[in-house]
């Protein structure tokens, strides 16, 4: 075997030389370790609640065990799983790649969030090791600022500082877009993933300082007693609502607009064609950034705010469904007369259409006034938002890092075991929370551990989903794993796929490109299909 | 184990909810084959290995995109009229319904009828009646949810929300805390018990009930000190309470407030907050002197002086 190339992993192999990177590379490897530990913990939180929910009793944990554990797991979850999934994990590897630089704007900046997630994710670590927090991590006041006798400050600390790195991060890809481009690579040329990071990146900068702020008055209230959100000290509690969802429902689209983004890159991949509607596709991830701003009193309807105020949300949140209705949309059309094959990152793709329409429509039964008065607060909202979330956000990550896998690592996965668990995780995803739509509209209240037993059998059928869908995650882990060491060596472009980024090595060179990049074409400059013979199949592993 | 796939329906919100629960259902119906339809078929007749023509063909992509743009934007906006009418009518309560006071507290629910009876986790209602809860909370947010009904309002610290509903079958129905308050969330539940009229009637006159919920008001508004300056022969100045719920209030910045439900409760907690015109500053805070329940009470008491004439102050 001849002597590997020099490439960004080994150059150094020292843990200085991973701690001090500066390279984004690396970082966003730092990130993908560092989120898979919140996961884990996050997902093993989630396996003890559905094992709870098995029986109507509160028979395995108590109920304040249990509060804990939604706790965390909707903590991890949001904040240390999702926020940075694809952002700071394949948004930190691909975005200098995708434009043709040699690294994001301010690399040292870079390596600084990283340093703030990790230090705010010690200390939402500690608050759980010291006991754990019971207020959901929704930290509705004036229970979080006044009745909880748990880890509350701590833990919001932890998100508080975990904040800034989300804001430098968008604040680096803002700029790196704007300013780092290669020659030729016009607005119009960049990838979709680009123009989604880029949404992301104005939601991250423009939302992040309103949780900064909402946990910090929620933190002067509880330390100092200053009335602000507790009415008893002359505060407002539904305030707290407003300042939370304000940004909190902006974050939603911060975890899920980069999974569109994935998914834009990928079917023209697996369909040797450009993408139907590439402007469309584009304006929709900004109108998304935007209007997602204006949404948020829908998690409001019934919190005692304004009837009309009401109905503004309602019609605002219609509206914020049309642009994710154009990219499925636009999505499909591009599968026609195109040249497709089924390799896992494609078939994780078509199971993010499945779950993210269903997430979506769901979504509109919630905007729907009436209707959301009936299932606010019960498991049709579980259900939904884990749609969107989970079947939406993390099928796209597994997609994305299936599909980016040979670049990042320079070695195949087995295959075959790859396309297994798509289809696992789309098996196992739809029995957990397919039973929760019903369980909702019976209604059923979520967050609670016990339940009427008229409940009980939806609930056992999500319990074994769950079990399946911890299969669907397990598999990838374990060929991943495997494929570091013995995997085929993946050469430059294993897709065939057009992009910068698999126009350098697997794995690049420490600067990326030997040379800057010239961009004189579009993006998904696939060949054309002109004939009807079957293109020939292209040797992979 | 039962097999339940759709809550039991007994109130008119539940009618009009259910309605446009399946009017989204078959909506949704409608998009997921409109969308998924033509992509199974893409991908089974563009399979890398069929022989399909695949040659580039000029599509007018505008026409499209502007099509499938518009025509949900319309759709849309039909789902919010029919959405935001029915919230309209499940939110605004009709005129003249049954009253009813309900305090959440970590982990139960307290109600007190008109004529005095109270109950705990158990709410006794007749049938084919509109009924208006008056919710308020001791401590956290709640919220009051009975899905046979279709309906939920939170239940919110240091001000009232209402919710009105008229059920339509008599039997016995769940009713949860659906906001997160704390260690016992879970079993801060009870049953409503639909009653024919009769029978409500009945119910009320077996309770053990000494005083109406005006009277314990008015007891209250002796040993607490009130009738002291509000009374007509008192040698304070203070505002006469006859005749004062539902009037316009002048205020001593120039403005004008109602006298609902709100503005009593503000002004026996926190006099200082609203000053009637010509009145001097005078009353003390009754903030955190007064339990949620008592509060209700002795704004019973006050609302029954709606249809008195104040005194002629000499």
């Amino acid at each position: 075997m001849t002597a590997e190339p020099q490439n960004y992993l080994n150059g150094e192999y020292t843990i200085k030389s991973w701690l001090l990177t500066t390279d984004h590379k690396r970082i966003g490897l730092l990130y993908l370790l560092t989120i898979l530990f919140f996961f884990v913990i996050a997902a093993f939180a989630a396996g003890l609640m559905r094992l709870e929910l098995l029986t109507p009793q509160g028979d395995l944990v108590s109920s304040d065990t249990y509060n804990k554990l939604f706790t965390i797991h909707g903590v991890m979850m949001v904040w240390f799983f999702l926020i940075p999934s694809i952002p700071s994990v394949l948004g930190n590897f691909l975005v200098p790649l995708m434009i043709g630089a040699r690294d994001v704007a301010f690399p040292r900046l870079n390596l600084l969030s990283w340093y703030l997630f990790v230090l705010g994710g010690f200390f939402t670590f500690h608050a759980v090791i010291l006991g754990g927090v019971d207020t959901g991590w929704t930290f509705y006041t004036p229970y979080s600022s006044t009745y909880s006798n748990s880890h509350v400050t701590e833990m919001a600390l932890g998100i508080f500082i975990a904040g800034f790195g989300s804001i430098l991060t968008g604040l680096n890809f803002i700029i790196t877009i704007q300013k780092m481009r290669a020659p030729g690579l016009t607005w119009f040329r960049l990838p979709l993933f680009i123009w989604s990071m880029f949404a992301t990146s104005i939601i991250l900068v423009l939302a992040t300082p309103v949780l900064a702020i909402t946990l910090l008055l929620m933190g002067v209230e509880r330390i100092w007693g200053i009335g602000i959100f507790n009415p008893k000290l002359g505060g407002d509690p539904v305030l707290f609502q407003h300042l939370f969802w304000f940004y909190s429902h902006p974050a939603v689209y911060i975890m899920i607009l980069p999974g569109m983004g994935v998914v834009s890159e990928i079917i023209p991949c697996f369909s040797r064609k450009q993408i139907f509607g590439y402007k469309f596709v584009a304006f929709s991830s900004v109108a998304i950034a935007v209007i997602g701003f204006l949404v948020w009193g829908h998690h409001m309807f019934v919190s005692s705010q304004s009837i009309y105020a009401g109905m503004a949300f309602s019609l605002l949140s219609f509206l914020v469904s049309i642009p994710s209705a154009i990219k499925v949309f636009n999505w499909t059309a591009t599968l026609y007369r195109g040249s497709i094959s089924f390799e896992a990152p494609m078939l994780y793709v078509l199971g993010f259409i499945g779950l993210f329409v269903v997430g979506g429509l769901t979504g509109l039964f919630l905007a729907t006034l009436a209707v959301d008065v009936h299932v606010h607060g019960t498991y049709f909202v579980v259900a939904h938002f884990h749609y969107i979330m989970v079947g939406g956000m993390v099928t796209a990550f597994m997609a994305g890092i299936h599909f980016w896998w040979p670049k990042i690592t320079g070695r195949l996965y087995p295959e075959k075991w790859a396309q297994f668990s798509a289809i696992i995780l789309f098996i196992g995803f739809n029995l957990t929370f397919f039973p929760q739509f019903v369980l909702g509209y019976l209604g059923m209240p979520r967050r609670v551990h016990e339940y009427a037993p008229e409940f009980q059998v939806y609930n056992v059928l999500s319990t074994a989903g769950a079990t399946i869908l911890g299969v669907g995650y397990l598999l990838p882990l374990i060929y991943l794993l495997w494929s570091l060491k013995n995997g085929p060596r993946a050469d430059q472009n294993p897709w065939q796929a057009a992009g910068l980024e698999w126009k350098t090595a697997s794995p690049p060179p420490e600067h990326n490109f030997e040379e800057t990049p010239v961009i004189t074409e579009e993006a998904y400059a696939y060949p054309p299909l002109t004939s009807s013979q079957p293109t020939p199949e292209e040797p992979h592993g | 184990m039962n097999f339940p796939i759709f809550p039991k329906s007994a109130s008119t919100t539940a009618v009009q909810t259910d309605h446009l629960f399946f009017l989204l259902l078959a909506f949704s119906a409608v998009m997921m084959a409109l969308i998924f339809l033509p992509m199974f078929f893409f991908l089974y007749k563009y399979r890398r290995q069929s022989n399909a023509d695949r040659s580039s063909r000029k599509l007018p992509t505008e026409y499209i995109e502007i099509t499938w743009t518009v025509i949900p934007v319309f759709i849309s906006l039909a789902f919010f009229a029919l959405g935001a009418r029915a919230y309209f009518n499940e939110e605004v309560p009709p005129a003249d319904t049954l009253q009813i006071n309900c305090v959440g507290k970590q982990w139960m629910w307290k109600f007190q009828h008109q004529e005095g009876n109270r109950e705990i986790n158990e709410l006794h209602l007749p049938v084919d009646r509109p009924v208006t809860l008056t919710l308020a909370s001791e401590d956290v947010i709640h919220s009051f949810y009975v899905p046979a009904f279709r309906i939920k309002q939170d239940v919110v610290p240091g001000r009232f929300t209402t919710e009105w509903f008229q059920p339509t079958s008599t039997g016995s129905y769940r009713f949860y805390c659906t906001e997160y308050c704390g260690m016992d969330h879970a079993k801060m539940a009870g049953t409503v018990i639909v009653m024919t009229p009769a029978d409500y009637q009945d119910w009320l006159e077996h309770g053990s009930v000494r005083d109406t919920l005006a009277q314990s008001g008015e007891a209250l508004f002796r040993t607490l000190g009130c009738s002291g300056c509000h009374a007509g022969n008192s040698a304070i100045h203070a505002p006469p309470l006859e005749g004062l719920y539902g009037r316009l209030v002048p205020l001593s910045d120039g403005t004008f407030v109602r006298a609902d439900d709100q503005y009593l409760r503000d002004s026996i907690l926190n006099p200082a907050s609203q000053i009637t015109a010509g009145y001097a500053p005078v009353m003390p805070a009754y903030a955190g002197r007064l339990s949620e329940e008592n509060l209700l009470q002795l704004i019973a008491y006050l609302k029954s002086l709606a249809k008195e004439t104040p005194p002629k102050t000499p």
